[in-house]
């Protein structure tokens, strides 16, 4: 094997989330990982497990993963009870494991959410979400025949606040991260988003409630402001888009047309 | 069969407008009686599924991912071009044109370019008006960043997740339009095949990837934005599951493909650090506006860098060479990407690569950082920092980034006409999957011009004008065609399933990586690519006996998603080598090694190369056969690309 790096192997114990399907039951399966580079990403480590349980003959574990550089929202493990791991700010496909010690022992769940239900191993099914940008997370306007780009002059510290709420991925760790599984800080970073832009007042306080009102239906818990989410979100989204959320909820039925 | 690009007349300014006028229109109210599937939403796929529906249209879209947010365009960091010279530095829709045709060296179309170039002021509107938070100067209004192969500011950006922004955009459009029940959404699908009728494209086939089902959908029109192959190499920026079966399919129901070996290969990306390696990070390029590119200037101080006897930050000016600056002092480090990557790569072969495994050339900050301060370096291109700093453990603040090369953007795909209109008719291709508008090197913040171009504003007019021409009597998906494609892709899956080898799939994937990396990657020749097709013949061979392919169809199977992949991949595999082998001269991202200037650039044979290679497939195992479009140059003048 070629080796760049100049660190020792790691060997580490896995207990990993085994579920067929939707349809049965789950448990914890222990696994070793006997060479582990500290250059590897946690999701490849799992990589090299994978290849190892296909050799054997046995099903490799399924996860999601796509882009695997921290910005499809793709990737969605629960790591030693933590959405994405020990780390601040980064997604599972960032997680290198230079953040484990050798003789580890790793205990690696799906997101746990009755709006997120299993369909196997390590992937729920999240579609959950996009219902709830289907009900509303949008400016209602067709292509073409819009003005040009700068005739909407907009401060620079708008912009940037809409974008810090804009950057949410999609991968659902504030809710694995809730006691509640409450899905309101990435509810409320595209209701933020819009809010805050011109773009987004025509349909302001409509927005708000149709999202809040699909989130309601799909089964996700209420805020109680742990901020669990704030603290586990990759992205690092603000709890404040929260406050802004239940404030433009709350006017949302004062000012409805 | 000849090829027929049907550009139109007139002069090239007029040549959209007039055609657009010339083209037939589907009445309001007949639109609703037809049906456009959409495979892949990307920036292409999203956007025209998004339009079509506002249109009136019934669209049917399709990905594999679970989300259409998560698409690889996504991924995408540094920006998107746009003539809208809001910054009075002298650009025009004339100037990308030309940079962009300079830029791909003279092996796109005119037509095509100049329309993307038209086009791409409307993207930005549209994005605006959509939400899309692009970057601000503190009057308010859009900001601008330099990109490659340009000496204008015209890339709008949204700090370095452009293309995030841009696919959400899309998507919220295409949200909105599901909810409006337009547009039927079907997630965690794979397209398995295209269904032709009497020649006509009139449906697909997919695998439901959570329960295995195989199931036909029929539609009048078929519109494949399914992004590029660069994951042939196995190692690429591109995300794990970006793969080209959809394009693959469409080629062996009679889709040409064309340009196949026009591969880009990005020059700054994170270095490899070894076998478990499963993907590359691109930093994007806009860090070259204010990074310099260098190396020790002598093999023996490169040396003890790599041992660690000395740091970078030890090396004096005179002992470094900033070898972009030298050699084309008028870009400098902005010269276009295959440029920069052949550049880095001689460097490496000389013996002056950096990095423990001396794969690597410096992208130095610290002038950066003494003139801007931290600061103003971290707001620009703070996210980037700490993308790098988590992938490597070193901080680009205190010490030059380590980059080297890599498979980012494949220029080649299938042959479209100026409608986007493959030599199937009613399949189309949208964004990367078509070979269209890049030539044989794509410049910086292009590719998502291009795929927000092909789906906001050039096939929802295309497109009608085949409809109208075709008529809306349904499709039946019952029909003969679907059940035979449905039954083959069942012997596919059957046969796949029945690998009981002992090499993984994941296994003959990074081989063929190797093979095409090391044969037909930033250098190629034909000693190499002659072996490169023989290694890639027995490789897929053995692929069908020794492959283990595990689980069963009826259930998600990840593993027999990448074999079927993968399996795409080795047929593609030998194409891209044929068709560098064919084509012997140098251009742009394709560099043959026999073909270069006395300056070691690419050097073009224009009397005999000017034309688009467009490959027909003529079933298993049999040579493909070349068909050329002529390029007509009208309107510039052929020239050697120079960037000093």
């Amino acid at each position: 094997m070629m080796r760049l790096s100049i660190l020792e192997d790691m060997k580490l114990t896995l207990k990993v989330w085994r579920q067929k399907n939707a349809n049965t039951k789950g448990q914890l399966v222990t696994y070793k990982a006997d060479h582990v580079s500290p250059d590897m990403s946690f999701l490849e480590m799992l990589d090299v497990v994978n290849e190892d349980l296909i050799h054997k003959g046995d099903e490799p574990i399924h996860f999601d993963h796509d882009c695997r550089e921290g910005i499809c929202g793709a990737c969605s493990l629960h790591i030693n009870g933590r959405p994405h791991g020990p780390k601040q700010g980064i997604t599972t496909c960032q997680l290198h494991m230079r953040s484990f010690n050798d003789g580890d022992v790793i205990v690696i769940e799906p997101w746990r959410a009755a709006a997120f239900p299993v369909i196997r191993d390590l992937v729920t099914d999240r579609s959950a979400f996009d219902r709830i940008q289907h009900a509303g997370g949008y400016i209602s306007v067709n292509t073409g025949g819009v003005p040009d780009a700068n005739c909407i002059p907009i401060s620079k510290v708008v912009a940037d606040e809409a974008l810090n709420s804009a950057t949410c991925i999609g991968c659902g760790a504030c809710v694995a991260a809730c006691k509640n599984a409450s899905a309101m800080l990435f509810v409320s970073a595209k209701v933020s988003q819009m809010a805050l832009l011109p773009q987004g007042q025509p349909e302001r306080y409509q927005r708000v409630q149709a999202m809040v009102t699909q989130m309601d239906q799909e089964g996700f818990g209420n805020c109680t402001n742990t901020g669990a989410c704030e603290a586990e979100c990759p992205k690092e989204i603000s709890l404040s888009n929260i406050a802004r959320m239940n404030r433009d909820y709350f006017a949302a039925n004062i000012f409805k047309e | 069969m000849t090829l027929d690009a049907k550009i139109p007349e007139g002069p090239l300014a007029e040549k959209w407008s007039k055609h657009k006028f010339n083209l037939k229109l589907v009445n309001p109210a007949n639109k609703r009686k037809y049906t456009v599937i959409v495979v892949g939403t990307g920036l292409a796929g999203a956007s025209a599924a998004a339009s079509l529906a506002e249109l009136g249209y019934n669209v049917k879209a399709f990905c594999f991912q679970d989300s259409p947010r998560r698409a690889h365009s996504i991924a995408a960091q540094g920006g998107i071009n746009a003539a809208k010279n809001y910054q009075n530095d002298g650009d025009s829709i004339h100037r990308l044109f030309y940079d962009t045709i300079k830029g791909g060296d003279y092996r796109a179309r005119e037509g095509n370019v100049y329309r993307l170039a038209e086009v791409s002021v409307n993207i930005i509107d549209q994005c605006v008006a959509q939400g899309v938070p692009f970057a601000r100067e503190y009057g308010g209004l859009l900001d601008n960043r330099s990109f490659g192969g340009a000496q204008v500011s015209r890339t709008f950006y949204a700090r370095g997740q452009t293309g995030q922004q841009l696919l959400l955009g899309a998507y919220s459009a295409l949200n909105r339009q599901i909810h409006a029940g337009k547009v039927t959404m079907f997630s965690r699908h794979e397209m398995m095949d295209v269904v032709t009728i009497d020649g006509q494209a009139k449906g697909i086939v997919t695998r439901n990837l959570v329960t295995g089902n195989i199931e036909s959908h029929a539609g009048h029109a078929v519109l494949l934005c399914t992004g590029g192959y660069g994951n042939v190499f196995y190692l690429s920026t591109n995300a794990m599951g970006c793969n080209v079966t959809a394009a693959w399919k469409a080629h062996k129901r009679g889709a040409f493909f064309a340009n196949p070996c026009f591969t880009q290969i990005h020059p700054t990306c994170i270095p490899v650090t070894g076998d478990h390696q499963s993907k590359l990070t691109l930093m994007s390029e806009s860090l070259r506006n204010d990074g310099r590119v260098w190396v020790p200037k002598t093999k023996e101080l490169a040396a003890k860098l790599r041992n660690g006897e000395i740091k970078p930050a030890d090396l004096k000016e005179e002992d470094r060479d900033y070898f972009l600056e030298r050699k084309y002092p008028s870009f400098g480090n902005l010269v276009p990407r295959d440029v920069a990557s052949r550049n880095a790569k001689e460097m490496v072969d000389e013996g002056r690569g950096v990095g423990t495994s001396g794969i690597a050339v410096f992208l130095d900050f610290a002038d950066a950082i003494k003139r801007l301060g931290e600061e103003t370096v971290r707001e620009k291109y703070g996210n980037l920092f700490d993308m790098y700093q988590q992938i490597t453990d070193e901080n680009p603040y205190k010490q030059p980034m380590r980059i080297y090369p890599a498979v980012h953007y494949t220029m080649g795909g299938l042959w479209v006409d100026y409608n986007l209109m493959t030599t199937v008719p009613g399949l189309y291709a949208l964004g990367e999957a078509n070979f269209s508008d890049h030539g044989a090197n794509r410049l910086g913040a292009s590719a998502l011009m291009q795929g927000l171009a092909d789906g906001y504003f050039v096939i929802p007019y295309t497109l009608g004008d085949y409809l109208a021409s075709i008529g809306p009597k349904p499709v039946d998906a019952n029909h003969p065609a679907f059940k035979e494609a449905e039954k083959e892709v069942k012997a596919h899956i059957k046969q796949l399933l029945s690998l009981k080898g002992k090499k993984t799939v994941d296994q003959y994937h990074r081989e063929l990586g190797h093979i095409m990396w090391e044969y037909c990657g930033m250098a190629r020749n034909e000693d190499g690519l002659i072996k490169a097709k023989e290694l890639i013949s027995a490789l897929r061979k053995d692929f069908w006996k020794n492959a283990f392919v595990c689980g069963s169809n009826e259930e998600l199977n990840q593993n027999l998603e990448k074999a079927s992949r993968v399996a795409d991949f080795l047929e593609l595999g030998e194409l891209m080598v044929e068709d560098a082998l064919k084509r012997k001269e140098s251009c742009g991202g394709h560099f043959r090694i026999e073909s270069q200037t006395d300056e070691g650039e690419a050097k073009r044979d224009d009397d005999h190369y000017t034309y688009v290679a467009a490959w027909e497939y003529k079933g298993d195992d049999k040579p493909e056969t070349l068909h050329k479009e002529k390029l007509v140059f009208e309107n510039v003048k052929l020239t050697q690309r120079s960037y000093k």
